[in-house]
């Protein structure tokens, strides 16, 4: 019997991975792909809430979430090919300066 | 019994591929597990008996989003990178703190327990998933619905704003 | 042990699957030979006549050349990537199959068994069409990356560009089928437009025909046919995404383009000709036809209608020139797209106040 735990749990582990691209890469590429597992990791939790509450809110509320992982993604990788631009460099640890 | 099969496999395939996507050299490979773990939360959803959330996952997150990624690493000619170059300086405290937010969220997880009331959206209700949802995004959240319009709106004349080149200022 | 009605159940569904399967896999050998004779017959030559009686051998002998050229790998190439691309561009076009309807049901006579003439009938079948067939794309910008080189690089960029802004005009398309037929499950929204011609979602006037403009200009665009093939465009990237790719690898792109373009025709059909019906509905004239009789009928007025629009396929590439690549993004983002929104407007309109 699959219980609720079962996807609370494995929503922890990606979300646990997530940060961990987040804080370990260097290529704001990579760091992007992460947000997207960790904004999964909350979907996952999300339709299991609304699955085992038998309420509809949850999965309105992931519609939402891919909703606004789609712009985000559309805006962050704008400001990454702006910033490529003029920097020529994706080195999260080289763009360290507030203006140049 | 078939069903925690299934889950198993989804689970394992997708934690398997979300840690290629965090350690991979090439963004390129990292691009393709994030489409594989993407695919096995969709199956995910399906076992939540929300098919209409697997197939808008397929086809906004696989079908838009992962192409746009790729579309930016092929753009800007981002190819495989060196070991030393891949993570940084604070790896390991990276490491230990998000094991550290694991065992937390565990913690957390276990001292829980699902107090709230059930609502009246039963498995039967649901069978017609996709008309359920149709009427309450359009009647119960149509605000927020309005909002994340807007937001789109917002996000794509951003997104143009951002890349539009302006010539003669850096000549790119 | 599980009850025998299951164990039918699941047996019968593997053999379609292999039915469909196997149709799919054979398909593009009588669809190379049509195309070459309809190049032939439009560029006033012959077309290919030596093997077999009217050229019908030829695709064998292609597919033996095929299977017998040198299988060549470029030196330094992703070589996990470039093995994996053509698989990936075959795999989704062979699944969306699994949605389509070519029938409704067939009541076997004497044993009462209700046959379904198609594999699955989702209530999300349009979405999960156009999310499954939106994947085909991966083999080509896969394939393009892998290949090292710059003109597949070059080759896999435009598709991807081209199939984000195209995708927008087909899911505005969809919606529009969607919102004229009342359903999101195909074998409905072929129901919906039982009857007779005139019940077509093609002639749902006055917005009928644009979405089916609008769709059947999107789809050109995703499934990268002449006039906007700009990821395979010989005239300035070699032969773009597949450039690199040889003998079996390459046919397998083959295949994944040919399969595409059933799809896309199959899709045409259903969502605008009434699929499986007929054009006139003896019912209407108070005839009475079995219903056995009028499914198999049925089932030939479906691969009719998928001819005459494979046909009409082969007819636009051999008559109109190639866009250029501006001019495909203007057409996209300043046309498809704000017709499609008003068009949107219009239809939901129409359901308000004429239902």
């Amino acid at each position: 019997m699959l219980t609720l735990t079962h996807f609370l749990i494995l929503s922890c582990i990606l979300f646990s991975i997530g940060v961990a691209g987040v804080m370990i890469r260097r290529n704001i590429i990579i760091v992007l792909m992460s947000l997207e597992l960790i904004f999964n990791a909350a979907n996952i939790s999300l339709a299991a809430f609304a699955y085992y509450l038998e309420s509809i809110t949850g999965t309105v509320f992931v519609v939402f979430n891919i909703t606004v992982a789609a712009a985000e993604v559309a805006v962050g990788l704008a400001i990454l090919v702006a910033v490529y631009r003029r920097r020529k460099t994706v080195l999260v640890d080289q763009l360290d300066e507030m203006r140049y | 019994m078939i069903e925690q099969i299934f889950f198993y496999i989804f689970a394992i395939i997708a934690v398997v591929s979300a840690i290629a996507v965090v350690t991979s050299k090439s963004p390129i490979h990292s691009a393709i597990a994030l489409i594989i773990t993407l695919l096995q939360v969709a199956a995910i959803f399906i076992l939540l008996r929300s098919p209409f959330l697997a197939a808008v996952q397929v086809f906004v997150y696989v079908g838009a989003v992962v192409v746009l990624f790729l579309f930016a690493v092929m753009l800007l000619d981002l190819g495989g990178e060196k070991i030393k170059e891949q993570f940084h300086q604070q790896t390991v405290l990276g490491v230990i703190s998000s094991v550290g937010l694991f065992v937390v969220l565990l913690f957390m997880l276990s001292r829980g327990s699902l107090t709230a009331p059930t609502g009246g959206y039963t498995e039967a209700v649901l069978a017609k998933n996709t008309e359920v949802i149709g009427k309450v995004l359009f009647t119960k959240y149509i605000y927020p619905f309005e909002v994340v319009s807007l937001l789109l709106l917002v996000a794509l004349v951003g997104a143009v704003v951002l890349v539009l080149n302006q010539k003669g200022k850096d000549g790119v | 042990m599980p009850e025998l009605g299951l164990i039918i159940e699941v047996v019968l569904i593997f053999i379609k699957v292999y039915i469909v399967g196997m149709i799919l896999f054979m398909l593009p050998l009588p669809l190379t030979w049509l195309e070459r004779k309809v190049a032939g017959r439009i560029q006033v030559r012959l077309g290919p006549h030596r093997v077999g009686p009217k050229g019908l051998l030829q695709p064998f002998a292609d597919m033996v050349k095929l299977l017998l050229k040198e299988d060549i790998i470029p030196d330094k190439a992703d070589r996990f990537l470039f093995k994996l691309a053509p698989l990936l561009a075959m795999i989704p076009a062979f699944a969306v199959f699994v949605a389509i309807p070519v029938g409704d049901t067939f009541t076997i006579p004497g044993i009462d068994y209700v046959f379904k003439l198609y594999i699955s009938d989702m209530n999300v079948g349009v979405l999960y069409v156009l999310a499954i067939g939106g994947l085909g794309i991966y083999g080509i910008i896969f394939g393009g990356w892998a290949s090292n080189s710059k003109y597949s690089l070059l080759g896999g960029l435009r598709s991807a560009a081209q199939m984000i802004s195209y995708e927008v005009a087909l899911s505005f398309a969809a919606i529009g089928v969607v919102m004229m037929s009342n359903s999101l499950s195909l074998v409905e929204i072929v129901k919906s437009q039982g009857g007779g011609f005139w019940n077509w979602n093609l002639f749902y006037l006055p917005v009928g025909p644009v979405w089916f403009l609008i769709f059947f200009i999107a789809s050109l665009a995703e499934i990268n046919r002449i006039p906007f093939d700009l990821p395979e465009d010989e005239g300035t990237l070699g032969s773009g995404f597949h450039t690199e790719y040889s003998g079996m690898r390459f046919s397998f792109f083959m295949l994944a383009e040919y399969i595409a373009m059933v799809t896309i025709s199959v899709l045409a059909v259903v969502f605008f000709f009434g699929g499986w019906m007929p054009p006139i509905d003896p019912a209407t004239f108070g005839i009475k036809v079995p219903a056995q009789i009028m499914s198999v009928w049925g089932i030939g007025w479906f691969i009719a209608k998928v001819v005459v629009f494979i046909y009409i396929f082969m007819w636009i590439r051999f008559t109109l020139p190639r866009y250029r690549y501006d001019q495909l993004m203007t057409i996209g983002w300043k046309i498809l797209i704000p017709v499609s929104l008003i068009t949107v407007l219009v239809t939901g309109l129409m359901r308000i106040f004429l239902t």
